[in-house]
């Protein structure tokens, strides 16, 4: 029976497998994807648009989005706004990786040792309900107006939530897949090598994600409190912007925020669309 | 039936008066209750119980898992234990986890995925090694799961009901396999079910555990000849008279 059944199964995947078959159905998935993404873009415009028309403000202080995406054309040819978002970027980066080590480093360290779990496992939690712009005025007295100042808020932003999901992961991995590893000869790190940090990963991942989010907060606040002279960050220039009373200018650069926000963020769900896949865990 | 048993030598599981506890709220919950039995190099030896007989706390005892409470086990060689569920880790494929237990033994590289080839061969995956857990059928899961557990060269297989979630045709299909491996292997086999006809198809000896606390209650040597097969009239008679065994057994715990 089973012999018969195979080469019906061969041939069914020979048909689906054809590219034209995946490529046009990849197409219509993309499409599928994409649409509401539009639409929602769409209608946020148009409600844009009709708060302007409705005249609560006046349009220098609430300028419309085709203003908006008019200076957002202007600025895209200018360097300076390119390297405006360097700097902010490369900011967010090294923040962003000296959270990872830490909070990663954190997180092992509180998930093997007991004692430390006890003393600090739930603080570490605790202090990701602490809005991170709370730290500025200290950052501010032990670094002065500089970018360490500013690195320092993103990385106490970021790092907990990092630390977070690997505790997570670790505390959750399924007791029979320990039990698997053990029996194989696997104790201490071993153990966390071959089984225990593999099976934590998407947890792991969630952390990173919420960890990006901190960061990404914690360095807008801190942009736009800490000046540092000839470093014309996108929070930087939001002050500058606000300071001459410059809202089409303004609302440019918080499309430019949102923009990487929201790529960054998409980046990690194709990250973790791509764990669930070899996982298992999808259903397609 | 004493005419045949034959005490082995120097066996390849002793267990002498095992005793495990587990507290269970203000009570303790007696699992194992002086449990004495050996294992010969090379046996297949079945238990059979109700469930809460204890069956699965002897392996984990037997398999280094957890400690006695009282009593001593005792493996002479390596241990590899299967459990119901194939439990392979997901983020690797069929071929990866065997791999693992290879290199977990230390074995190397190239060694390592010529081994894992060969392993996955004997128990008929050899086209599935590049898979992923969640790409196979439980049947094909719990043979990855085998080859795993055959790929850590263990002396003693532990299996704790390891077909017990398998539709019928596939559990034939690896009762055969398992049964093909095991042969002439020199591998000793500790097999848990609560199915006594399976154990009747494939063990040398079958033990019948009480329930509440598990003792051994009885033991019977099945003397067919192999291959059994799980339909033939003389293997339901001595799997009937385990079931009776079994029941009289619940029937004094009162459940």
């Amino acid at each position: 029976m089973a012999a018969e059944l195979i080469p019906d199964l061969e041939s069914l995947e020979a048909v689906s497998g054809s590219v034209p078959v995946r490529g046009r159905a990849l197409a219509a998935r993309a499409w599928s994807g994409t649409w509401p993404k539009l639409a929602a873009v769409a209608l946020a415009l148009c409600l844009w648009q009709a708060v302007v028309w409705a005249a609560f403000w006046p349009d220098y202080l609430l300028p419309g989005p085709l203003a908006v995406f008019g200076r957002l054309g202007q600025d895209l040819r200018q360097p300076e706004f390119y390297l405006g978002v360097a700097i902010t970027l490369r900011r967010a980066l090294e923040g962003y990786l000296l959270a990872i080590a830490i909070g990663s480093a954190l997180g092992l360290l509180v998930a093997r040792v007991p004692v430390l779990r006890k003393a600090i496992g739930s603080a570490i939690l605790g202090l990701q309900s602490m809005p991170s712009i709370v730290w500025f005025p200290l950052a501010i007295l032990l670094f002065q107006l500089s970018e360490n100042a500013i690195i320092f808020v993103v990385v106490l932003g970021a790092a907990p939530a990092i630390a977070g999901g690997l505790l997570n992961g670790v505390d959750h991995v399924p007791p029979l897949l320990v039990r698997v590893g053990r029996t194989m000869g696997a104790r201490g790190l071993a153990l966390y090598r071959h089984v225990i940090l593999p099976a934590s990963l998407p947890a792991f991942v969630g952390g990173l994600k919420q960890g990006w989010a901190f960061a990404w907060r914690s360095l807008m606040a801190g942009e736009l409190l800490v000046i540092v002279n000839h470093q014309a960050s996108i929070g930087q220039r939001l002050q500058f912007a606000r300071d001459l009373s410059d809202a089409v200018g303004l609302l440019t650069l918080m499309l430019v925020v949102l923009f990487i926000g929201i790529t960054v963020d998409s980046l990690f769900g194709v990250l973790d669309g791509g764990i669930r896949k070899r996982w298992g865990l999808l259903s397609d | 039936m004493s005419a045949i048993l034959q005490l082995p030598r120097d066996p390849a599981v002793s267990v002498e008066g095992l005793t495990k506890t587990f507290p269970a709220g203000d009570r303790l919950l007696v699992a194992l209750h002086g449990v004495s039995l050996e294992v010969a190099r090379g046996e297949f030896l079945c238990l059979v119980g109700a469930s809460g007989s204890g069956k699965s706390t002897l392996l984990n005892v037997l398999a280094g898992l957890d400690q006695p409470s009282a009593g001593a086990a005792r493996v002479d060689g390596r241990v590899a234990l299967m459990f119901q569920e194939a439990a392979l880790l997901p983020w690797l494929t069929a071929a990866g986890n065997v791999e693992l237990a290879l290199e977990l033994r230390g074995v190397g590289g190239a060694e390592r995925r010529r081994q894992a080839r060969e392993l996955l061969e004997r128990v008929h995956l050899a086209g599935a090694g590049n898979r992923r857990p969640h790409e196979l059928s439980g049947g094909m899961k719990q043979r990855v799961a085998l080859a795993r557990a055959l790929a850590l060269d263990a002396d003693v297989l532990l299996m704790d009901e390891p077909f017990g979630a398998l539709d019928a045709i596939t559990r034939d299909l690896l009762h055969e396999e398992l049964e093909r491996i095991w042969n002439g292997s020199g591998l000793t086999i500790v097999f848990v079910t609560h199915n006594a006809r399976e154990a009747v198809r494939l063990g040398d000896r079958v033990l019948v555990f009480s329930s509440r606390p598990g003792r051994v209650a009885h033991e019977v040597e099945v003397e067919l000849p192999r291959p059994r097969s799980l339909d033939s009239p003389e293997l339901a008679v001595v799997a009937g008279r385990i079931t009776d065994r079994l029941r009289a057994e619940m029937g004094r715990d009162g459940s």
